[in-house]
């Protein structure tokens, strides 16, 4: 029994489930998100017998909250109290749930109307549902707890009591929902915990490492080190004598490295033995097409092209060379900063069941329906016989956007049909074989007037491309600021070569450009004898909304100033030349996924390398924030990660095509002693609540070597901090 | 050759190669997933339990160096003192992000407590050093640890 509203694209169905609860699906493409992202407005609510609720959480879970968070609107909305919820990870389909990624911080702009319309159409159900029974009009009725009342009567009626009529009714149009005030919201803004938490605690199989199937076999798989190297030959016969080694096989990839390079597989009952056994693997690579890629020479080229003309425009305003032969005085500085790893806690993983002509995947992965497509591509499959489900991720950072590890187990699990394969890679592969934050290289110049005013601003940006673009996640955009504040404006940038490949770290693009422009707008705001956060207020002085592409909101500068004020009233900015020697402030303002951060950050000098005291970080995400202490936690941990990529002496380093860092002790991060005190607080401004994951991590970068110079008078033009730096 | 240890109280063995890691022993042997594999070398922490009430990095411990000991578990050790304070301290604070560390991170701040009941913030950090937190939860592990032991933290 059920009754389902067809539009001409969705449907919205209520139907009975055995045992008398009920089951709202629901399928409704709606126009554009805030981010202008189309949506679907999807949810899976099952309504159980004794009226718990049962809500599907439909996003992958990296740590960025999405499990807890998309459910805790829906229930919002539905009318019923957090405690009588129960959460389930639902399976990976676009075609069912819309936008599943976990990526750039777009969950909450994408999802905000949609789930919280999913949750109050099955609201609106079950109080139709009651107001018919009662012979009463449907706006006349409460809800709260899982029941409808009327105050006039004084009847109530649980949801499950209300099954079998509300199956009956036709759904509502979204449009003609009233969604619950923003004052009258009971659990969005309240500070849950993660849904996830008591049973991480408690130690219980969530990840995907975690995930096992009868009669699994555990597999490694050996590729190239140096990306693109192919094999010449292989001992895959001594291999497979070895003791509990079950196979040893070839796997051919595609030359790509989003599919996956050739490489050999070995499988083992045990993933220990497997890693054992490839000790004994002896691999004749042919590396003569890429060898000749390090980092040694991406550094002397890009030192050539950086003092040349360069390949092509990123945005030219103004007239920029009449700016500076008219200047009262001119800044130049070089920046660069080195190639990062994601360093993942949860190894690279994925366990896939090839049978019958179909595939099933168990994947820790950030961007499902990618995966489905070089899945479909690789094994020459219809996209409808792979199913992919979600395991809870063990850190995603922008690493499992990338599906390669997914390719790879579902490759190896078609060679063994009926037999579930576990792909796990080893720490030195996730460090050796990732798709990295791309290095790259800045030769900024700016001039200023005799007023001491910006007028102009020019960026020679030497980076990674390929046929004449940039490479993934090594482009600048053509908004980068102050571009659209000032008149002259020159954005340019030149190419070089690499086989490494590149992708998308937490922040990625902001994470290096905040440091190098707001590092160097530090510069340029005390040679005009001034501060920067001084600066920056001029140049967004003017109430103005600048474009952001089609998809994106557009940058407001009262916004910016906003949190600019609030950072340097939180971080005592005007009484920073109080502090002691070898201690400073920095400041520093950036934008990005949408998220207006400011930070003040204070630095001492100790034995020799910075120390972070305190960090003030100002954020403006719009209206409201739902769920606070994940805001806090997801801030926090920008914020350290930041600060980490300076000081803890990360950097990948190429030698001969292959990376030479092969762990945590040579690809570092921050420890406890290390971690500041972080104060946050939010600038609540009318505008549709964006995401959190990512955009208080950039200003930290430059507010970081900001404060340095202001403790030292040294000044950080490349990364990572080193003590030699500060001789 | 089969080894004899306990588990969380409960008597074990396992007939293997006495090289294994009991990281390995515990999640592919005794199908013990709590403990997590990070880095293979020591160097994160993610694989922390407990051998003879000491926190050890379970990669790094052989199957043949814990005959006759008691080894403790994630999966075990909130069922005592101070593991529960820990545990519950952990839950109110939120302290997980991703999650994937806090195995570890709860092994090592129950060993601390064990032995120091009151740690100071050098002690707190001396016995973390070692748990790496990819997610940089640290500022609520630090807390949770003090609240644990019902140390007033002025700081927060």
């Amino acid at each position: 029994m059920s009754a389902a509203a067809l539009s001409r694209r969705g449907f919205i169905s209520a139907s009975l489930l055995a045992g008398g609860g009920l089951l709202f699906d629901l399928n409704v493409p709606l126009a554009r998100a805030a981010d202008g992202t189309p949506v679907i407005l999807t949810a899976f609510i099952r309504i159980l017998p004794d009226n718990r609720v049962v809500i599907g959480a439909k996003n992958a879970e990296i740590g960025q909250g999405a499990k807890t968070m998309l459910p805790m609107m829906i229930a919002e909305e539905l009318g019923v109290d957090w405690s009588q919820v129960t959460i389930e990870q639902t399976h990976a389909d676009a075609k069912v749930f819309g936008g599943q990624s976990a990526g750039g911080s777009r969950t909450t702009p994408r999802e905000w109307l949609p789930t919280r319309q999913a949750g109050a159409a099955a609201r609106a159900m079950l109080v139709a549902a009651a107001a018919q029974g009662w012979g009463v009009a449907p706006e006349t009725l409460k809800t709260a707890g899982g029941t409808v009342s009327d105050p006039k009567s004084g009847k109530s009626a649980t949801y499950v009591s209300l099954a079998t009529a509300a199956a009956k009714l036709p759904a509502p149009d979204p449009a003609t929902l009233k969604l619950t005030d923003p004052a009258d919201f009971r659990i969005i803004g309240q500070s849950v915990v993660g849904v996830d938490t008591p049973a991480i605690v408690a130690g219980k199989p969530l990840f995907g490492i975690d995930f096992k199937l009868p009669n699994m076999l555990y597999a490694v798989l050996e590729t190239c080190p140096a990306f693109g190297g192919t094999i010449k030959s292989v001992n895959l016969d001594e291999v497979k004598a070895l003791p509990g080694v079950a196979h040893v096989l070839s796997i051919k990839g595609d030359g790509t490295p989003e599919s996956g390079f050739d490489g050999v597989a070995i499988l083992s009952k045990s993933w220990w033995s497997a890693n054992q056994a490839r000790d004994a693997l002896k691999i004749d690579w042919d590396v003569s097409a890429v060898s000749g890629f390090s980092t040694e020479s991406y550094a002397s080229q890009a030192a050539a092209k950086r003092k040349g003309k360069a390949d092509a425009d990123i945005v030219r305003t103004g007239d920029v060379d009449a700016a500076f032969a008219s200047a009262a005085k001119t800044v130049t500085a070089d920046y660069d900063y080195p190639f990062l790893a994601h360093g993942t806690m949860e190894p690279q993983n994925c366990t896939a069941l090839f049978k019958d002509g179909a595939v099933e995947i168990w994947a820790p992965t950030q961007n499902p329906e990618s995966g489905r497509g070089l899945v479909a591509k690789a094994l020459n499959l219809p996209p409808e016989k792979i199913r992919i489900n979600f395991t809870r991720i063990g850190g995603g950072f922008g690493r499992r956007l990338m599906n390669d590890y997914m390719v790879q187990a579902a490759s190896i699990a078609a060679q063994v049909p009926g037999v579930p394969v576990k792909l796990l890679w080893n720490r030195q592969q996730d460090i050796q074989r990732d798709f990295y934050r791309p290095a790259g290289w800045h030769g900024f110049r700016a001039a200023l007037d005799k007023g001491g005013k910006l007028t102009a601003f020019h960026d020679h940006f030497v980076t990674f491309g390929k046929d004449g673009k940039p490479v993934r996640s090594a482009e600048m955009p053509a908004s980068e600021l102050p571009a659209g504040l000032i008149d002259n404006v020159l954005l340019e940038q030149s190419f070089l070569s690499t086989n490494m490949p590149t992708g998308w770290l937490r922040a990625p693009g902001s994470n290096a450009l905040a440091f190098v422009t707001q590092a160097f707008l530090d510069e340029v705001a005390q040679a005009a004898g001034k501060d920067l956060p001084t600066l920056m207020l001029e140049l967004l002085r003017d109430p103005k909304e600048l474009p952001r592409g089609p998809n994106q909101p557009p940058f407001v500068t009262a916004r910016a100033q906003g949190v600019i004020e609030k950072a340097l009233a939180m971080g005592g900015w005007a009484t920073r030349k109080a502090l002691p020697r070898g201690t400073g402030k920095g400041f520093a303002f950036y934008y990005s996924h949408m998220g207006y951060f400011a930070e003040v950050l204070e630095v001492a000098i100790v034995d020799g390398m910075p120390k972070v005291k305190t960090v003030w970080v100002a954020g403006d995400v719009g209206s409201q924030i739902i769920n606070p202490i994940n805001a806090l936690h997801q801030a926090q941990g920008s914020v350290i990660e930041g600060l980490g990529q300076a000081l803890a002496g990360q950097q990948i380093t190429q030698v001969a095509g292959a990376v030479e860092q092969a762990n945590y002790d040579t690809h570092p991060y921050l420890r406890i002693a290390d971690a500041p005190r972080i104060v946050v607080e939010f600038v609540k401004t009318d505008y549709p609540p964006t995401g959190l994951g990512e955009p208080a991590l950039p200003p930290v970068i430059p507010a970081l070597v900001n404060a340095i110079h202001a403790a030292t008078g040294k000044r950080i033009r490349t990364l990572p901090v080193t003590a030699e730096m500060l001789v | 050759m089969a080894i004899s240890f306990t588990v969380n109280g409960q008597k074990r063995q396992v007939d293997g190669d006495s090289a294994k890691p009991l990281l390995w022993v515990l999640r592919e042997d005794l199908d013990m997933v709590g403990t997590k594999f990070g880095c293979g070398a020591g160097l994160c922490g993610a694989c922390t339990v407990h051998v003879g009430g000491e926190a050890v990095r379970s990669c790094q411990t052989p199957l043949g160096d814990v005959a006759g000991k008691a080894i403790t578990t994630i999966e075990g050790v909130q069922t005592g003192d101070p593991g529960t304070r820990i545990a519950a301290a952990w839950v109110k604070h939120d302290v997980p992000q991703c999650g994937y560390c806090q195995a570890g991170q709860i092994m090592s701040a129950t060993a601390l407590l064990a032995t120091t009941p009151k740690p100071s913030d050098e002690e707190i950090d001396a016995a973390m050093m070692g748990n790496l937190c990819r997610c940089s939860t640290y500022v609520r592990i630090r807390a949770a640890i003090k609240d644990a032991a019902g140390i007033q933290d002025v700081q927060a």
